[in-house]
Parts: C-alpha cells; sequence; structure tokens
C-alpha cells in the first residue's frame, strides 16, 4: 500500500493523513518559515509567515491540511518577498533593538530575519510607544519586541493549564496582557511556566539570565533557523 | 440607586442559564446596567459564568460597545464615517464637543455625559448621524446637535429626542425612530409585497432537497458581497454529519455605506425569518440565530415581536414548516465590531468569545456555530430565497444577466440628490444607477463599501453584476469638488480601527497604507511610495487571513488605478539621495531636546 503524498516544489513528499503542509514538509526535511507555529501547540495561523501556494490558493501551511496529490509552492520568488515583506512588518511594527536584547542571537525573528536577507527593513518605521511591566519579581513583559504570536497564550492556556495570558484590545492596540488584572505580578505567572520559555522573542524574558551565552556561541550564531535546507 | 456588581451579575448570568457561549449577552446586559464592565464584574462574571478573565477581559476590550471602566449616563456616539464628513460631520462633532465642553473621547466632569466616535452607523442616507444610547439620531446640524444636549439636560430620556416618527414601521410602538426608509425604488423581487406564509406554505409541499434544487435553479448567490451560490452553501450544510445544525442569518451590517438591511429589518422581517425558516428545513437545522449589529438595538424589540407574533401563528416552533420539522429563532446582539460582518468571525461573537475569524478549513458548513454545521447568509439572500418559494425559480432568475440573477439592493449615498435604497436588476449599468439617483456630478464612485473599489467615469459604462462590478450594495457618490486621496484616507482610518488584529499582514498593513497616504498628501511621497503601495496590498491581499485584510487596501490601490493622475501630481523623485519623507529637524529633535538637557545638568 503506497503512502499518501504530495507535490512540494516539484518533489513529491508522503504525508499522513491528518498533517498540516508545514508538518508533512518537516517530515520530508523541507523547512518552511515560521514564527507563531510551535509544535506541541494548536496551530493559530497568526504571522502568515509560512505562507505557500497550495493547489493555486495562497494559505498558511502551519493552519492548511495537506492532502493527496496536493500542489504546494513554497520556495518561488514571490512567496519570498512576501514573506519578507511580513517579516518587516513585524520589524518596523515594534521596537526591536538587537543589539541591546537579551535574547539576542536566540531570537526567532531576528534568525529569520537574517534568513530571508533582510538587511534593513524597506517599510517605515513606526517607533510606537509601548509599555515593559517588571512588576513580577521573577519575569518581564517587553511589550516592545512582542509580534502577538499568542505562543504565550497558547502554552500557558493548553501546557501550564493557567491562561495567565491573553489578547487584550484589537487591530493595531491588540497586546498581549495578564490575564487577571493589569500588572504582571497580579498573575498566576511563575518563572518555571513553560509559557515563558515559548517566547521567539525577547518579549517574555526571565530576570536575571540575559547574555549568559557569550556571542558567537548562541543559538543561530553558527546555523541559521531552520537549519541549512532548502526553503529559505 | 446603588446596584451590586455582583447581583447585576447573577441577574445577566440567570437569563442565559448560565451558558458560557452566552458571555456576549452577559457583558452587554452588565455593560446596560452599570455602564460598563468593570473588573469587579470580570471577576464576578469569571466565577459565575466559568469562563477564565482571560476570556471576559478579551471580549470585553474587542468590542467598541463595550467599555472596561464604567461611562457615563448618556454615551453619544457621533457617526465619523466619510458620507458623514461630506455631510457636515465636523461642524456636528464640534457642537456636541464645545455644548459639552469635552472633546470626543472625553466624558463631563459630572459622569453625565461621554462623547465618542463611531463608524457607519447604516445611515448614511440621512447623515449626519449619531447614536444616543439606542436612540438614533438622524440629519444632524451643529444647531440640532446643541438642542440634543439642552434637552438630554432638561429631561434625561433619550427617546424624548424622537420628536417626528419616520415612515413605515419606524413609527411602530415598539420602533419609534426618526430614522426614514427612503425607498426611492421598490422592485419586483426583494422589496415586492409579500404574503405572509406562503412561502413556508409552498415550502412544506416540497423535499429538503427540492428546496435546495429550487433555489439553485433560480441561481441565486449571496448577497452579502462575496457572491458564493447559496444553494451548493445549503447542500454541503445538509451533506455535513451532526444531529444539530444551525442558520445564522448575518445582519451585522457593517460596510460603511451600506444601508439595506436596515430597510429589509425594519419592513420586511417575516420575509427575512421566513427565508431562515425555510433555510433550515433545506439543511435539516431546527434552530436560527439572527445576529443584528449594536447600532440597529433599536429594531431589537420589534424584531422580538414578529418573531413571537410567528410563534403564535404558527410560522415558527413545531411542525413547522411541516409536520415532523420544526424551527425557532433567538436574536443575537452584536457590539460594535465590523469584522463579525465575515462568517467566522460572526460565529466566534455568537458564542461569547472575540470577533476573530477562524481558521479554514474547517468551513462552517462542516464545522460553525458551537461546531456544528452552520450555514451563514445574509439578510437579503434570505429575502430572495422567500420569494423564490413564492414565485418560482423561473420568475427569480429570468431577470439580471447570465452569471447574476434576479435584482440587488443598492445602498445609495453622498452627493446624490436621492440618497436611499433602490432594487436594480443585475446587470444595470452604473450610469443608469446614477440617473437614477441623480448622481449627475459623479467624478469617483465607491462601489460596494471601502473594501469595494473607486471608479472614475472611465468605468460608468460598467455594469453591477458579480461578473463585472460586484458589490454587497453600497454605492457612494463624490463630486468633483471631493479629493479621491483624502477618502481612501478615511477609509483607510475605518480599516486601522476595525482590523482584529490577529494576523500580520492586516494588522501592520492598514497602518503603513494610512501613514503612506498622509506622507503623499502632505507632498512628501515618492513614486516609489506608489510601487510599495502595490506591494503592501499585493501581501495583504495573499496573506491575509480573513475577507477583511485581503481587502481592506482596496481604498489605497482602487483609487491608485483609477485616478493615478492625482496621486503623480503629489510625489516626486527624491533630491540629492535623500528621503523626500525625511525630516532632519524632526528626526533629531529628540537629541537636540537631550543636549539642551545634558547642557543644563552640566551648569547646575
Amino acid at each position: 500500500m503506497s503512502e499518501p503524498s504530495l507535490i512540494l516544489d516539484g518533489r513529491e513528499i508522503p504525508f499522513v493523513p491528518g498533517q498540516t503542509i508545514l508538518q508533512a514538509a518537516e517530515d520530508a526535511g523541507a523547512w518552511i518559515p515560521r514564527l507563531c507555529h510551535k509544535p506541541g501547540l494548536e496551530p493559530c495561523g497568526s504571522c502568515r509567515v509560512c505562507v505557500v501556494r497550495a493547489n493555486g490558493r495562497t494559505v498558511s501551511s502551519c493552519t492548511f491540511p495537506a492532502s493527496l496529490g496536493m500542489v504546494v509552492e513554497c520556495d518561488t520568488p514571490d512567496l519570498l518577498a512576501m514573506r519578507r515583506l511580513i517579516v518587516e512588518m513585524l520589524f518596523v511594527e515594534g521596537n526591536h533593538f538587537c543589539m541591546s536584547c537579551e535574547k539576542s542571537g536566540h531570537c526567532e525573528l531576528q534568525a529569520l530575519g537574517y534568513r530571508l536577507g533582510i538587511t534593513a527593513p524597506q517599510l517605515e518605521y513606526q517607533f510606537p510607544r509601548r509599555e515593559v511591566d517588571a512588576s513580577h519579581p521573577d519575569i518581564l513583559i517587553d511589550h516592545n519586541r512582542c509580534i502577538l504570536c499568542a505562543r504565550c497564550v497558547r502554552t500557558s492556556r493548553d501546557l501550564d493549564g493557567k491562561e495567565a495570558f491573553a489578547f487584550v484590545g484589537r487591530g493595531p492596540h491588540k497586546r498581549i496582557a495578564a490575564s487577571a488584572g493589569s500588572r504582571l505580578r497580579d498573575t498566576s505567572a511563575d518563572v518555571s511556566d513553560r509559557a515563558i520559555d515559548a517566547c521567539p522573542v525577547g518579549a517574555l524574558l526571565r530576570k536575571r539570565v540575559g547574555f549568559s551565552v557569550p556571542v558567537g556561541r548562541r543559538p543561530y550564531d553558527a546555523v541559521p533557523i531552520g537549519g541549512q535546507e532548502v526553503g529559505r | 440607586m446603588t446596584l451590586s456588581v455582583d447581583g447585576v451579575v447573577r441577574e445577566a448570568c440567570q437569563s442565559v442559564g448560565h451558558d458560557p457561549t452566552r458571555l456576549m449577552d452577559v457583558a452587554r446586559a452588565v455593560q446596560a446596567r452599570l455602564g460598563g464592565v468593570p473588573p469587579a464584574a470580570i471577576d464576578a462574571i469569571h466565577h459565575q459564568l466559568h469562563v477564565s478573565r482571560a476570556q471576559v477581559l478579551g471580549l470585553v476590550s474587542f468590542y467598541a460597545f463595550l467599555d472596561e471602566t464604567p461611562g457615563a449616563r448618556h454615551v453619544i456616539r457621533v457617526c465619523d464615517d466619510v458620507v458623514d464628513r461630506l455631510a457636515g460631520h465636523a461642524r456636528v462633532a464640534r457642537a456636541f464637543s464645545d455644548e459639552l465642553g469635552i472633546p470626543i473621547g472625553g466624558t463631563t466632569a459630572d459622569g453625565t455625559f461621554a462623547l465618542q466616535r463611531t463608524a457607519c452607523i447604516g445611515m448614511s442616507d440621512q447623515a449626519p448621524a449619531a447614536l444616543v444610547g439606542d436612540v438614533v439620531v438622524t440629519d444632524l446640524s451643529a444647531e440640532r446637535a446643541r438642542q440634543v444636549v439642552a434637552e438630554l439636560r432638561a429631561h434625561g430620556d433619550p427617546q424624548r429626542l424622537v420628536k417626528r416618527l419616520g415612515d413605515g414601521n419606524n413609527a411602530h410602538p415598539l420602533v419609534r425612530a426618526m430614522v426614514r426608509n427612503n425607498i426611492r425604488q421598490a422592485g419586483p423581487i426583494v422589496m415586492s409585497e409579500h404574503k405572509r406564509g406562503e412561502a413556508l406554505r409552498k415550502c412544506a409541499a416540497l423535499s429538503p432537497v427540492e428546496v435546495i434544487r429550487a433555489v439553485k435553479t433560480a441561481r441565486l448567490r449571496g448577497r452579502g458581497g462575496a457572491g458564493f451560490p447559496t444553494g451548493i452553501k445549503w447542500e454541503m450544510a445538509r451533506a455535513a454529519p451532526g444531529a444539530r445544525k444551525f442558520v445564522l442569518c448575518n445582519a451585522d451590517e457593517g460596510e460603511p455605506g451600506t444601508f439595506k438591511d436596515r430597510v429589509l429589518l425594519t419592513e420586511w422581517p417575516d420575509r427575512v425569518f421566513a427565508g431562515m425558516t425555510i433555510a433550515g428545513y433545506a439543511i435539516g437545522a431546527r434552530e436560527g440565530v439572527l445576529y443584528l449589529r449594536a447600532e440597529y438595538a433599536y429594531l431589537r424589540a420589534f424584531l422580538e415581536d414578529v418573531l413571537a407574533r410567528r410563534r403564535s401563528d404558527g410560522l415558527l416552533g413545531r411542525d413547522v414548516p411541516r409536520r415532523g420539522f420544526e424551527f425557532d429563532i433567538r436574536i443575537q446582539m452584536g457590539a460594535g465590531a465590523y469584522v463579525c460582518g465575515e462568517e467566522s468571525a460572526l460565529i466566534e461573537s455568537c458564542e461569547g468569545r472575540r470577533g476573530d475569524p477562524r481558521n479554514r478549513p474547517p468551513f462552517p458548513a462542516q464545522r460553525g456555530y458551537l461546531g456544528c454545521p452552520t450555514v451563514v447568509n445574509n439578510v437579503e439572500t434570505l429575502c430572495c430565497v422567500t420569494r423564490i418559494l413564492e414565485a418560482g425559480s423561473a420568475a427569480f432568475s429570468v431577470l439580471g444577466s447570465r452569471q447574476s440573477a434576479g435584482t440587488k439592493l443598492l445602498s445609495i449615498s453622498g452627493d446624490v440628490s436621492r440618497p436611499g435604497v433602490y432594487e436594480v436588476p443585475f446587470g444595470t449599468p452604473i450610469q443608469d444607477v446614477l440617473a437614477l439617483c441623480g448622481g449627475r456630478d459623479a467624478t469617483a464612485l465607491q462601489v460596494g463599501g471601502p473594501s469595494g473599489r473607486m471608479v472614475g467615469p472611465a468605468d460608468f459604462e460598467r455594469t453591477i453584476c458579480y461578473d463585472d462590478v460586484a458589490t454587497g450594495g453600497a454605492l457612494v457618490v463624490f463630486d468633483s469638488s471631493r479629493n479621491p486621496l483624502e477618502i481612501a484616507h478615511a477609509y483607510m482610518e475605518f480599516f486601522e480601527d476595525e482590523s482584529c488584529g490577529y494576523c500580520t499582514p492586516c494588522r501592520v498593513g492598514n497602518v503603513l497604507l494610512r501613514r503612506g497616504l498622509e506622507k503623499v498628501l502632505a507632498g512628501r511621497g515618492e513614486p516609489a511610495d506608489l510601487e510599495q503601495f502595490e506591494q503592501i496590498a499585493r501581501t495583504m491581499k495573499a496573506s491575509s487571513r480573513c475577507g477583511l485584510g485581503q481587502t481592506s487596501f482596496n481604498p489605497v490601490l482602487t483609487s491608485l488605478q483609477s485616478f493615478r493622475y492625482q496621486y503623480e501630481t503629489l510625489v516626486a523623485e527624491a533630491p540629492h539621495g535623500r528621503r523626500r519623507g525625511f525630516d532632519l529637524d524632526s528626526a533629531t529633535a529628540e537629541a537636540t531636546r537631550l543636549r539642551a538637557v545634558a547642557a543644563e545638568g552640566g551648569r547646575s
């Protein structure tokens, strides 16, 4: 009995029914760029970095189910341009000063910027005024760096069983909030929460551990995000 | 009178049988009693309804008509849609502001009045308009605005602001609104005479499959704008496995410049409810929900009464439309969010959550409201369904054009002499529509609202239908004194405000386009900026998660297509390699200020 398969950039790859395009690609050794996706969490399709064209329609590969004979385009110039623009949007929307950020070298947004060849955004910086909430004794939220990926929200809800974080507001005013009250210290969030590790950027951090790994030995210093594989 | 927060919340939770999916109703009820949903109420809801604080907080902060801090006794929401702006919104807003001594967004010190802005409230044909609580105030002038404040100060009863009742059911004892229908041209389908009960009688003689076939034979397509074939949607929901299914009527008419559903709900509510009942019979659903936008709250008591009469007359309930079947309808109120017009966001909202659209698949027909197969149909679509059962498929499909059968309701406003609702056959040329409504000096036309397209005179020979110029029904006319770029800018402000913020391209793209337009309008744009607009639009269209972000760039993109010369006169190449948008003084202002502070510190 042959396994079901789909075509990814001209290559036939197998998939397990129920898998998303992104998972099927990953199992076949093709890494599709992504930010909000994290294995073990319910996919939410919010960052849109993982867009691919499936049977001619542009979809988020982290949410779209793989299907028999589906023709998926991932590594094309126009999709690459789109992904670049989306990552640029995230850079200019917030205040991302990599040189002073504790997450530098560990940051998935920064690493993706490098991998996609973004030297400087062509979009205009918005320089929003955002807050830092350091009210909690052990953790902090720097809203300047938050990319609204919902990883902490989903991890806290589904893995920590807490719902310590929630989204409030809408549109450009949407932001992450400590769910119980206005300040982080009022929540059930704890330094041992898996939600803290879920943050792909330097928005949710443990205090007193920044810059512990020297430059040159940080995860993305040696190997780009997603490894050396195809699928920029 | 003191209200205990716990008591108010308890009552609200009891009224929905402690059903956590009815959080929206609870929040609305608490807001109505306390003027807001403060932290103590959020805590009480969390305990009594067993939903997380996160969900309550997320919901309250999402909807424009819900507030975290208790507001004022009278909330005046002044509509600042483009059409209202053309009609003198600025003078009206200033008059309110002066009279109350507060800016837009402010609350008077004594807590009596709050003044807010709001997007289109579905009264573009009688703009400028505002909401005082649930009461609609139309045809405002600066003088009238001042009177409104004086009267509210004198008697405190918004209902008494209504001096002269509107026509038709606007004068119904349960409506009592000053709203006018402005039906300028009724037609043979949607706004035709309705014989109550006839469609259901004919429906009862058919099997559900035959009903779907009748709708397919009539070639009915969705009237909300997307134009999906209604029969196919119903077939998918009918085929989907599940014992419990739903029919949702989308009465969240939020597209700026649209108001035809307001008129249908006022004058043809039985036709709407009959359409839902027929849909229920066709797909095998026993329950229906009418999602009514908060701006139309003034119609709620009237619509509840229509439902009650249908129940007592055997047009809803058991053995409807025939023995062995049943159907009933409840009304779900919205709370001020344009995105809830998107069907999956509407479903989320009905379930008591933020109006974030869902990922698809699964589609609502497979897994919709409460996880059950669901069809979501527009108000006008359902009226067409009823008419198809009344008069037959042939009488329907004989009208219109090849791919677009039947008629279309148009909501026409702006620079025209006869604003109002028009029923025209599909395939009607734009110029004929302009002649009908008295838009002689039209130079730009927003077809289908801001998510549709802005067209110029070159397109006036084109026709209104799905395969030429498609529209959900809004037609805003602009004369030669209006600047297309300023119109586009106002619409981008709207989208920036109404984006749910879930996905990156829409949340950020709208802001970038709005700011980019400001740069061009200020004379600081370069030709490369126009290319960037197009690049952002392409990315938003392809990669946004729902219909909002997939169309919200249209004010910029389509005005750029139709009025490119107006953009080109404003942009120029940058001299000496320096970006024209770069202002050295403002870029170095902070450094200059800090230097001054440092110098000051050095001296002391």
